[in-house]
């Protein structure tokens, strides 16, 4: 028997229900059907034209032992994300602490950084490309005015990945933002205290500021992560993945083996190494800095 | 403090990275001058050493010419419907979804809410494959149907980001209308959402840039030339032939940026805002 209590409840959960139907929708058909057919065609042989054949961890065999250019691929990811990740997050922050300095057109600045990251990708890139052209382009005639080395950037298998990493930096806007929003609610008492100690800018900035935005730190260095492993629009306009494979991203590698060799088991599984290596580094940044993040009201 | 030469540090400070800041906007700056610069510059003075940094006369026929090579024009179209489609949806779906996880109360809330939060974890490759399966054998490949449809059934960051700001309007208000006997229905429509102005404003501007930026969905989904938005059109453009003219590629690449730049200064408040709604603070 439902006692008039519990059929408020129930009706109440139904109101609810009712308004997060579309979550509800797209959860089940655009996440969770998904994430199950995806490890499903993981472990399968599958081309669009043909049903998928059942072949056990054989993809998973063939990407981990027998596949040099899925080495190459994960190997170029990692190399983007370790440089890419924290240096994106040092310039974002650098630029948010000079900003929150109250200097005079903080509006002006903050306009100029934040801009580049919500261009379209497609765009900036080709015009990156012409940027960084060897011959012609503006950073190279700037760097022999300067009489630094004529460097052939995305055409060079040693530069394309720098090339791409410093772009990756131009478009830091977005996280510069975020962190500005945080300097600004830490409490100025905090720096007048510290001064009164006689403290430094430096120890300020290390002993005041870095503990207070920890968390924001945190989210955008996983933002950031999870970002980083997924690159593709700048490595499949601009270089293609070349020169000699130097850009060939895992994501790129693996909408190749989708959509253009028509390997949809294989790249499946592709995917599903993707999201338990972005799993398990999401879990150990949470857990190793655990102990230096610093929650402040709550 | 070196207050005995008149000059407080903060000043010092103050000039510093002023300084530093002009600096590093001129490097941030750089690429889209050099953009804008090249997409005016005539053919002969594309390719000299050293180069015009401004080019005399201006060549504004590059723009034309761009128009020209390909139906930038109707890819622009397609983008602008794609987009004011997408945001639509997200309008509507995203508020009503956020209302469901802030104003009603029920059993069992919180706990759905961390399993929205967390899909945002999810790469989209693991998605991209299984969803393009099934959006072919609905027939909806070659529409742009895979690049609207998802925008109507919530996303996680808008939803979050429309939670918290209806749950910073007082409870009491929708005490009052339930009293005077509304619906949830007439609460939403008109006493919570006026007041999500601002909030609804910034979703609708992610929306439509992310939107008008996505480039993988299109690629993935669209072959037919005349559904093409901008972002898949300039990139087939660009990889299509070993290009030479850059001049005609910068004015084409500048009529896809100029749309986003000109809505970011119209709306810079907005945008602005719409990070601190996030509640993302230290």
């Amino acid at each position: 028997m439902l006692t008039p209590r519990n059929r408020r409840e129930l009706r109440k959960i139904g109101v609810g229900l009712v308004f997060i139907s579309p979550w509800i929708v797209g959860f089940l058909a655009l996440n969770l059907y998904p994430i199950i057919a995806s490890f499903y065609y993981s472990l399968t042989r599958y081309s669009p034209i043909s049903a998928p054949r059942f072949i056990g961890l054989f993809n998973y065999e063939k990407l981990l032992y027998f596949d040099p250019l899925f080495v190459k691929a994960l190997t170029n990811t990692l190399y983007f994300v370790v440089f890419a990740v924290p240096l994106g997050n040092m310039l974002a922050l650098a630029l948010a602490v000079l900003l929150n300095q109250k200097v005079k057109g903080l509006s002006v600045f903050r306009t100029i950084f934040y801009l580049p990251s919500i261009l379209p990708l497609v765009a900036t890139s080709i015009v990156w490309t012409w940027l960084l052209h060897p011959q012609y382009g503006a950073v190279s005639v700037i760097m022999a005015e300067l009489g630094l080395p004529v460097i052939s950037w995305f055409s060079d298998p040693q530069w394309a990945k720098p090339a791409l990493i410093m772009m990756s930096m131009w478009g830091t806007g977005w996280m510069m933002l975020i962190y500005l929003a945080a300097l600004q609610d830490v409490p100025q008492e905090l720096y007048d205290v510290a001064s009164l100690d006689g403290a430094s800018l430096w120890r300020k900035f290390r002993h005041v500021t870095v503990p207070m935005i920890s968390p924001i730190i945190l989210f955008n260095t996983i933002v950031g992560l999870i970002g980083a492993f997924q690159y593709f629009t700048e490595a499949y306009v601009i270089t293609e993945g070349g020169p000699g494979d130097s850009t060939l991203f895992y994501s790129l590698y693996l909408f190749n083996n989708a959509f253009a060799y028509f390997k949809m088991g294989y790249a499946s599984a592709m995917a599903w190494l993707l999201f338990l290596v972005i799993l398990i580094l999401t879990f150990v940044i949470f857990r190793s800095s655990a102990k230096r993040v610093y929650y402040h009201g709550g | 403090m070196i207050a005995n030469l008149g000059i407080k540090r903060t000043d010092i400070n103050r000039a510093v990275s002023f300084v530093l800041l002009v600096v590093l906007s001129a490097a941030f700056i750089l690429p889209l001058f050099w953009m804008i610069t090249t997409s005016l510059k005539p053919i002969d003075q594309l390719l000299l050493d050293p180069p015009v940094w401004i080019p005399s006369p201006l060549e504004f026929d590059n723009y034309p010419n761009a128009l020209d090579e390909q139906p930038f024009l109707q890819y622009l179209g397609n983008s602008l419907q794609i987009g004011v489609a997408a945001v639509i949806g997200a309008l509507i779906s995203n508020s009503l979804v956020a209302y469901g996880f802030s104003r009603v109360e029920w059993k069992g809330r919180d706990a759905v809410f961390v399993l929205v939060l967390s899909t945002l974890m999810l790469p989209y490759h693991v998605v991209m494959i299984p969803l393009f399966v099934s959006f072919s054998k609905i027939g909806w490949v070659n529409t742009w149907l895979p690049l609207i449809v998802p925008a109507w059934l919530g996303h996680p960051f808008f939803i979050f980001m429309l939670r918290q700001f209806m749950l910073g309007i007082p409870k009491e208000l929708s005490e009052a209308t339930r009293i005077d006997g509304g619906s949830e229905w007439v609460l939403l429509t008109r006493v919570i959402l006026p007041l999500c102005k601002p909030a609804l404003a910034t979703v609708a501007l992610f929306q439509f840039i992310w939107s008008w930026n996505d480039f993988i969905g299109p690629l993935i989904y669209l072959n037919e030339r005349s559904l093409y938005p901008m972002s898949l059109g300039l990139a087939l453009y660009h990889n299509s032939q070993g290009i030479t003219d850059f001049s005609i590629l910068m004015a084409a690449s500048t009529m896809a940026v100029v749309p986003i730049i000109l809505i970011f200064f119209f709306m810079q408040r907005v945008f602005i805002q719409g990070i601190s709604l996030t509640g993302l603070k230290g």
